[in-house]
């Protein structure tokens, strides 16, 4: 178990700028996914902390200790690659045991180790076997197997789940989960799968052009997001953003102008254009465009004039034709400067009489 | 009415377009198998252009002399005279020139493995300055022929007083040009992350390259050992040079000296001495085979 921090971190590539400065301190013992889109530094952070890439500037401390020179197998941090990275040449045995051997862990004790471990992971039949006469999901026990092997104080994955097929995947996002409940080490793992990382992490990194966006427990992430990237990037589909000067029944009070408006699809309700509204709030006129089932749930994209958003529901589907009111409670709307930083002192508030014409 | 005819000209259009490509499928298929026996044909004469020889050398290993003059040749002898192979071992040092062929064979093989596989590494692997430049200076041995070098070597192994010892044999070719390249070639393909995973698992540099790299590129390793062990048993020139009696010459000067010494060339003679001169190769041949196809296969498909 180790907290892990990055202090200052800047990293360059051939004069450009990856990470411009990153300061991140991983918890001691928590699931932390840093999640973001492809090239936000997500697997740069990850390789810097497992000391494969060195940092330009800047520090990195594991478990308060720092580590900048320290070579990657010193730094008691295990590693499992997205293509699980199993030495071909070698057995399951061999390849668990290799880095028991390299660190001169006595014969005796080495066997005990990979009998428990296999014993763990399901492998026993399999030590023998060269990883080419593996399925997909055993390749991936034994890369697990032999980061667990070597006790580390910090688990490091990156994307171990996406050479898996849909329903393995969600299998062994389960058994990742026990396993760091399980174990209490430090897990930081890396995916450009939103719902893997809200489905996994205890807490969540949203990365984006090297920087931190937003770092906190998933349900903060989707219900409090900071900012506009974090609000879109979470969440399917994503949060629905309109211009707030295109919304003719929104008024708001309070600190900021509010040059963007966010909702949940599913906080929306939609309503049959001449039905009696029974709730207050933004009310959205729009036509649907498509209708997604998805059995529990149906989604409709509306377009509308301020541009188009999707209403997720729940309840049976929507019969009213092909124009509905889509009605979102004040306290679910979500405000955004021009730089697309939440505006927290901004709330929505019931039009006048006279506006309220709709 | 003018509808109607739009819409049977289109059908008639559909029905040409689907008959063209049957046409078009049919003349394929003939070209596709002219091609196929073409291309056996070719095949074929290639092995007969390599079988044939041997095949030759075989037959008349085993001939009288007065046979292997006769016009038209016969293929088959008459009675197979297996004594020309006694003939052939007792005519000179033969047990001498075997040792020594594999002593050199054997020790260049043995120098080579140990100095390519560094040095393709650190080619492959590290970024260093002057890297371009001494790549470059290594491929360019490869177009430096023996007969251009082998003076200046002849003259400093005679001072180092080397001549006619297996190391002046050995040493010129302790490293190859060619086996770096193509050893550099197949570690360069090795993926990072395996070399990564092992720096993880707290691996040292020569470990990774011995443990990791080089049994991964095995296919290309007994390739390479091969064509070494060939060119070497083979070799004529460079033993011919640096030696002047029978303490450290091979099997090849052996055998051209009973071409040499018998005032007629016996062929049959001759011929014997050369298939047992070919046994060995041939043995490191089967034993390596399936290994060489793997290595031309694995660099064909990536």
């Amino acid at each position: 178990m180790a907290r892990i921090e990055l202090i200052d971190v800047v990293k360059r590539f051939k004069g450009e700028t990856v990470i411009p400065n990153l300061n991140l301190t991983i918890r001691e013992g928590s699931f932390t996914v840093l999640v973001g889109p492809s090239g936000c530094g997500k697997s740069t952070t990850l390789r810097m902390i497992a000391g494969l890439e060195r940092q330009t500037s800047g520090d990195i401390r594991i478990d308060g200790e720092l580590v900048n020179d320290t070579e990657p197998g010193k730094r008691d941090v295990a590693m499992v690659f997205q293509n699980y990275a199993l030495y071909p040449n070698m057995t399951v045995r061999g390849n668990i045991e290799f880095g028991l051997k390299n660190r001169g862990v006595p014969k005796r004790e080495r066997e005990r180790l990979i009998r428990d471990i296999c014993e763990i992971a399901g492998l026993t039949p399999y030590l023998d076997k060269k990883p080419q006469s593996l399925s997909g999901g055993q390749r991936q026990r034994v890369a697990l197997a032999r980061a667990m092997v070597k006790n580390p104080k910090v688990f490091i994955l990156d994307e171990p789940l996406s050479n898996l097929d849909a329903k393995l995947r969600g299998q062994m996002r389960t058994e990742l989960i026990e396993l760091h409940k399980r174990l209490g080490t430090t897990f930081v793992y890396v995916t450009h799968d939103q719902v893997e990382a809200m489905s996994m992490g205890d807490r969540i990194v949203v990365m984006n052009k090297g920087e931190v966006m937003q770092a906190a427990p998933p349900m903060v992430l989707y219900e409090d997001p900071d900012n506009l990237f974090t609000a879109q990037f979470i969440g399917t589909p994503p949060m629905n953003v309109l211009p707030a000067s295109r919304l003719p029944g929104l008024r708001t009070e309070g600190e900021g102008h509010a040059e963007f408006v966010g909702f949940r699809p599913e906080h929306a309700l939609l309503s049959p254009e001449t039905a009696e509204l029974t709730r207050e709030g933004l009310v959205i006129a729009g036509q649907i465009a498509t209708r997604e089932s998805l059995g529990a749930e149906q989604v409709y994209k509306l377009r509308c004039e301020a541009g188009s958003f999707f209403v997720k529901s729940f309840l049976n589907p929507y019969v009213g034709g092909d124009f509905a009111l889509a009605v979102v409670p004040f306290e679910r709307l979500y405000f955004f400067d021009r730089d697309g930083n939440r505006l927290r002192r901004l709330r929505a508030v019931r039009p006048q009489l006279a506006a309220a014409g709709v | 009415m003018s509808m109607n005819d739009a819409g049977r000209r289109s059908a008639i259009g559909q029905a040409a377009g689907v008959r063209r490509p049957l046409a078009v499928r049919r003349i394929r298929a003939v070209l596709e198998a002219m091609l196929f026996a073409a291309n056996r044909a070719c095949m074929l004469l290639l092995v007969c252009a390599f079988a044939l020889p041997f095949a030759w050398m075989l037959s008349t290993s085993l001939k009288t002399l007065p046979e292997t003059m006769i016009f038209p040749p016969e293929w088959i002898p008459a009675e197979p005279v297996w004594s020309n192979y006694a003939v052939a071992w007792n005519s000179g040092p033969f047990l001498t020139y075997l040792l020594n062929s594999f002593i050199v064979s054997v020790g260049i093989l043995i120098l080579q493995m140990l100095t390519i596989i560094p040095a393709a590494y650190a080619f492959a692997r590290f970024r260093f300055p002057g890297k371009g430049l001494l790549f470059g200076l290594v491929m360019a041995t490869l177009m430096i022929p023996a007969q251009l070098i082998f003076l200046p070597v002849y003259l400093m192994l005679s001072d180092w007083k080397l001549l006619n010892t297996h190391l002046a044999l050995i040493l010129p070719f302790a490293s190859s040009a060619f086996g770096i390249f193509l050893l550099r070639q197949s570690f360069m393909q090795t993926a990072e992350e395996l070399i990564e995973a092992a720096r993880l698992d707290n691996a040292p540099e020569w470990k990774i390259m011995l443990r990791i790299m080089a049994p991964l590129a095995r296919p290309v390793l007994v390739t390479f050992a091969l064509f070494s062990f060939i060119t070497h048993w083979n070799d004529y020139f460079w033993p011919l040079v640096m030696t002047t009696n029978e303490s450290a010459r091979t099997l090849p000067l052996g055998i051209a000296k009973i071409r040499e010494t018998e005032g007629t060339a016996t062929w049959n003679v001759l011929m014997a001495a050369n298939v047992m001169l070919a046994v060995p190769v041939l043995l490191a041949f089967f034993a390596a085979q399936r290994q060489i196809i793997r290595a031309f296969v694995y660099s064909g498909v990536k």
